[in-house]
């Protein structure tokens, strides 16, 4: 039987903001244990939580970018459990009143354009952590830096049906929060994280099957993996006869497999109900509107511009803006009056192989655009060639130095210069009569003899389409 | 009269004219504590060490001619449910034993910049859930009117602190009554302000959607005053209102020419009143109408499910309020769990008591899937019904009055045994909270035996104005307010 997934993610990710969610703790990353913490996020007897604004503003943001509508009366919920990390025993959520709901956005895998549907975006704090490694290595440690920390929470409708479709939703939704200012969206650190819902049916059935939710991908990579793992494990289970059990599961990175978390009757009654601290949050649709007219130009406007104004291919297009950083830089190399399909070229090869192999970002790079525009200048300007421009790029990834500089402390610059030339070449010629004669004769291969000896004696610098026509003249 | 018997107002009064001291007046109050705490059991904790340098600080200031409040160096009590910085807060639970919190209530803060001179930290029903500060983890107090009888609750301490003279004055919280009921039982003045009015940030959550602190004073004039002080709108707490304060001590005056006076038909029908309840509430009737008011029947049908929804709306806010309370951070942790489920288990079991426990768990189950909509949503919806029941009546009355309690105080362990009957004595108090309006109880009179009733009065939202008007009137025309209990 030839079965079909059906796949739902749901997204946490971090908001860039200064403060926490209800409190005015900084949500900088990597303090000491428990130092970004105040009365309000440790949860003591008697405190009270206050909506940060500017969470709000940007998780509106998010909602309007993904065609959302905004509600102008969204509520906080509690979600109650008990865990060391939670320190209240309820976090502070949306339940039945998100703050944005029915919204979508496209994604495009093998040149296929999807749209897909987002149900709602809530608000949400994040829990602290739990550190076993301390003095008492028998002991857990609570570190509650995280507690409070602002997250949207982006639930997908089940509308994915492969991994490489969910994968291409994250990156999506990785590069809209990025574009959008949202949030950092630094998967090391976990700003962006994904719980995959999945389960099979037989092709052309609407029926839905039963699903488990694998938590915490926090990788595009482990997001298609788990979801490949667990529709090849749901597949043999199903033919085998055994019926799905609807669960938690969890992604182990290294050996490759989910595994079983909780089941469903282990599964917490959260017991939600709305936050009585907290008002209903009323929005003027005038604040709403300003947001909207504040949006950055989004990726897939990015790529249609790339298309039209630059002649970009779609693919090309579609590499650079899904990433923001990456964008922009092009964008820049372009404004430095670099050739953009030059310019897109390096970007999309060279440079992103590179910091592929570095793990590193185009924040990470030693060089700016205009450096890259230069470099592709004297490509234009034959005064380097395109092999010679690789051993420049590569001295400008490792050092960000000039490439004029490069060019000539390398001795990297083609002999391009006519009349300097034109000397070497009246000089191999005078000392060569005999294939001089031969090429007159009619044997013009003797032209590749020429062009050895010019080189050797440049030490491969001379510029060889201008040598070939200074030959050819001189001979003719 | 003994000083530590007088109003605040009247002392201060005394001070600036140099007639007393406010050293005096302390150590006025500090004897009352001397002889009488090990009887009226009003404290959890006394911090009475500095409170005669405090009042010698006020004096000083007299001295040299400086400017003093009201109430800068009057010895004052409160309840052990606002947070105190550096001083042990308990909320009445074992489960809080020895938690020094590291930061002010906003009510402590702002009592603070008046002078406050505090005595120290009330008795309460643990986690203020109790009509008899019977549950509290550190005993009962006793009320000074009949040693025998309990304070009302939850905020018992401070009633009885102030009744005893234990205290000028003190600050209660009000979820279902828990100013007003334990005020009616020792002849004071309770006045539950409208929700909002007062920041809740550092007063310890019960229902985080009907608390509310408040003055217990003895009289409604100590009761402006205090109010002044602790109003006002907190940016700590997204639920306090951005309401104008005005000076509450400006409507001591005036009668009730022409107020209408709302009589809820369905308050105080047959059976549900002791008889001397009933007698007293005429007799306080006759005199609010001796004063001009205009007694009105009001008809409001939803009140008869007010304590149904509040004893399912309230253990719900409860159970999420008080899940916090697991033993990782605060207070002592249960010795000897193999795991974190054990651990949790084992400290809620020992650190709450039997009333705390019995709300938890009401309130865990009608929060519970497949419950929820049946107690919670439909709880919501009859306290909307309530409120709109009150919209309707303000539309056509100032007040509404009645007893504040269907008995006097009862004899200590006399409802113990019997939850819903204890329950059943916060009916005329808790509709206030479900629709977050102003009430007060004021001394409406004794039993034959002596033992206090209270009359009380509701107003719409953020009319407290309104309240201290009429009780300031009934004040003048009746002397309930000045008898003290004679303690022996
Ligand atoms: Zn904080």
């Amino acid at each position: 039987m030839e079965f079909e997934p059906v796949i739902g993610l749901e997204i946490h990710a971090q908001l860039a903001t200064r403060s926490k969610l209800f409190c005015a703790c900084p949500t900088e990353f990597g303090q000491a244990p428990n130092a970004n913490t105040c009365p309000v996020c440790l949860g003591l007897p008697g405190v009270l939580p206050v909506v940060n604004r500017r969470a709000v503003e940007l998780a509106i943001r998010l909602g309007l970018a993904t065609h959302c509508t905004i509600r102008l009366d969204s509520q906080f919920a509690r979600k109650n459990y008990f865990y060391p990390d939670l320190p209240k025993a309820y976090q502070i959520s949306q339940y039945d009143r998100p703050l944005c709901e029915r919204g979508w956005v496209e994604i495009a895998v093998a040149g296929e354009p999807r749209r897909i549907g987002i149900t709602r975006i809530h608000l949400e704090e994040d829990a602290g952590k739990l550190v076993h490694e301390g003095r008492d290595p028998t002991a857990s440690y609570v570190d509650l830096n995280r507690a409070g920390v602002p997250l949207v929470e982006i639930v997908s409708e089940p509308e994915l049906r492969s991994p490489e479709e969910a994968k291409a939703y994250m990156e999506k939704m990785h590069a809209l929060v990025t574009y959008l200012d949202v949030g950092r969206g630094d998967m090391e650190k976990g700003n962006l994280r994904a719980d995959a819902n999945i389960s099979l049916r037989p092709r052309g059935s609407d029926r839905l099957g039963t699903r488990t939710e694998t938590k915490n991908l926090n990788s595009f990579r482990f997001v298609q993996q788990a979801l490949a793992y667990e529709i090849e494990r749901q597949r043999a289970e199903l033919l085998a006869g055994r019926p799905i059990v609807q669960e938690t599961r969890l992604w182990d990175a290294l050996g490759k497999t989910t595994y079983s978390m909780r089941s469903k009757e282990e599964a917490h009654d959260y017991r939600y109900f709305p936050e009585p601290d907290l008002a209903v949050l009323r929005l003027e649709p005038a604040l709403i509107e300003r947001i909207r007219a504040e949006l950055p130009e989004l990726p897939d406007a990015k790529a249609v511009r790339f298309q039209r104004d630059y002649g970009l291919s779609a693919y090309d297009a579609a590499v650079l803006v899904a990433d923001r950083a990456t964008a922009e830089f092009f964008d820049a190399t372009v404004g430095h009056g670099a050739d953009p399909k030059r310019a897109a070229n390096w970007i999309t090869v060279e440079l992103a192989a590179r910091c592929n192999e570095d793990r590193a970002s185009i924040a990470d790079l030693r060089f700016g655009p205009e450096r890259l525009a230069e470099m592709i200048a004297m490509i234009g300007r034959g005064e380097i060639s395109s092999r010679q421009a690789k051993t420049v790029f590569d001295h400008l990834y490792a050092t960000g130095r000039a490439p004029a500089e490069i060019v000539r402390e390398q001795g990297l610059s083609q002999l391009s210069d006519a009349a300097a030339l034109e000397g070497l070449v009246a000089k191999v010629l005078a000392e060569h009569p005999g294939q001089v004669e031969q090429y007159r004769a009619g044997k013009t291969k003797v032209l590749g003899f020429f062009v050895g000896q010019i080189m050797k004696a440049t030490g491969g610098q001379a510029n060889p389409a201008l040598l070939n026509d200074l030959l050819r003249r001189k001979l003719a | 009269m003994e000083l530590c018997e007088s109003p605040i107002r009247e002392l201060h009064r005394r001070r600036l004219a140099r007639e007393i001291s406010t050293a005096e007046i302390a150590r006025s109050v500090l004897g009352r504590i001397e002889r009488y705490e090990t009887r009226v059991r009003a404290y959890i904790t006394l911090t009475t060490g500095d409170v005669l340098s405090g009042a010698e600080a006020a004096d000083a200031k007299l001295a040299r001619g400086e400017p003093v409040g009201p109430i800068e160096g009057m010895p004052l009590a409160l309840k052990d449910i606002f947070i105190t910085a550096g001083i042990e807060t308990t909320c009445g639970s074992r489960i809080l034993k020895g938690f020094k919190p590291p930061y002010d209530a906003t009510v402590v803060e702002r009592l603070k910049a008046h002078g406050l001179n505090l005595l120290g930290k009330t008795n309460l029903d643990e986690f203020a859930m109790g009509s008899s500060t019977e549950s509290s983890a550190y005993g009962p107090t006793r009320n000074p009117w009949a040693f025998d009888r309990v304070p009302g609750g939850s905020s018992g301490g401070s009633a009885a602190a102030v009744a005893a003279g234990e205290a000028l004055a003190a600050l209660g919280t009000d979820t279902g009554g828990s100013i007003r009921q334990p005020a009616a039982f020792t002849s004071l003045v309770g006045l539950k302000p409208t929700y909002g009015r007062v920041s809740r940030y550092g007063m310890i959550a019960y229902a985080s959607s009907l608390d509310q602190g408040g003055p217990i004073t003895r009289d409604i004039g100590d009761a402006a005053l205090l109010l002044n002080v602790i109003s006002g709108h907190d940016p700590r707490d997204s639920t306090s209102a951005r309401r104008p304060v005005p000076d509450f001590t400006r409507y001591l005056q005036g009668d009730l020419q022409g107020v209408r006076v709302g009589l809820v038909r369905e308050i105080g029908q047959a059976g549900q009143l002791d008889p001397e309840v009933g007698l007293a509430l005429q007799a306080n009737l006759e005199t609010l109408r001796a004063l001009g008011a205009e007694p009105v029947e009001i008809s409001m049908p939803s009140i008869e499910y007010a304590v149904a929804v509040y004893y399912i709306l309230a253990p719900c806010e409860a159970s999420s309020n008080l899940g916090r309370y697991d033993g990782i951070r605060l207070g002592p942790r249960a010795a000897g769990a193999s795991d974190l489920r054990e651990l949790y288990r084992k400290t809620r079991q020992q650190g709450f008591g039997a009333e705390v426990k019995r709300r938890i768990m009401l309130g865990t189950f009608a929060l519970s899937a497949g419950y929820y909509d049946a107690y919670y949503v439909r709880a919501m919806k009859i306290r909307e019904l309530l409120r709109e029941d009150f919209r309707r009546a303000f539309a056509r009355v100032e007040l509404i009055a009645g007893p504040t309690s269907p008995i006097p105080a009862f004899r200590l362990g006399e409802k113990l045994d019997d939850p819903l009957q204890m329950y059943l004595t916060d009916a005329y108090t808790l509709p206030a909270n479900l629709a977050g309006l102003p009430a007060v109880s004021i001394p409406g009179g004794f039993t034959r035996a002596g033992l206090p009733l209270g009359l009380q009065l509701m107003a719409d939202h953020f009319r407290e104005d309104r309240l201290i008007q009429a009780a300031w009137a009934f004040e003048q025309a009746t002397d309930h307010h000045r008898r003290r209990p004679a303690l022996s």
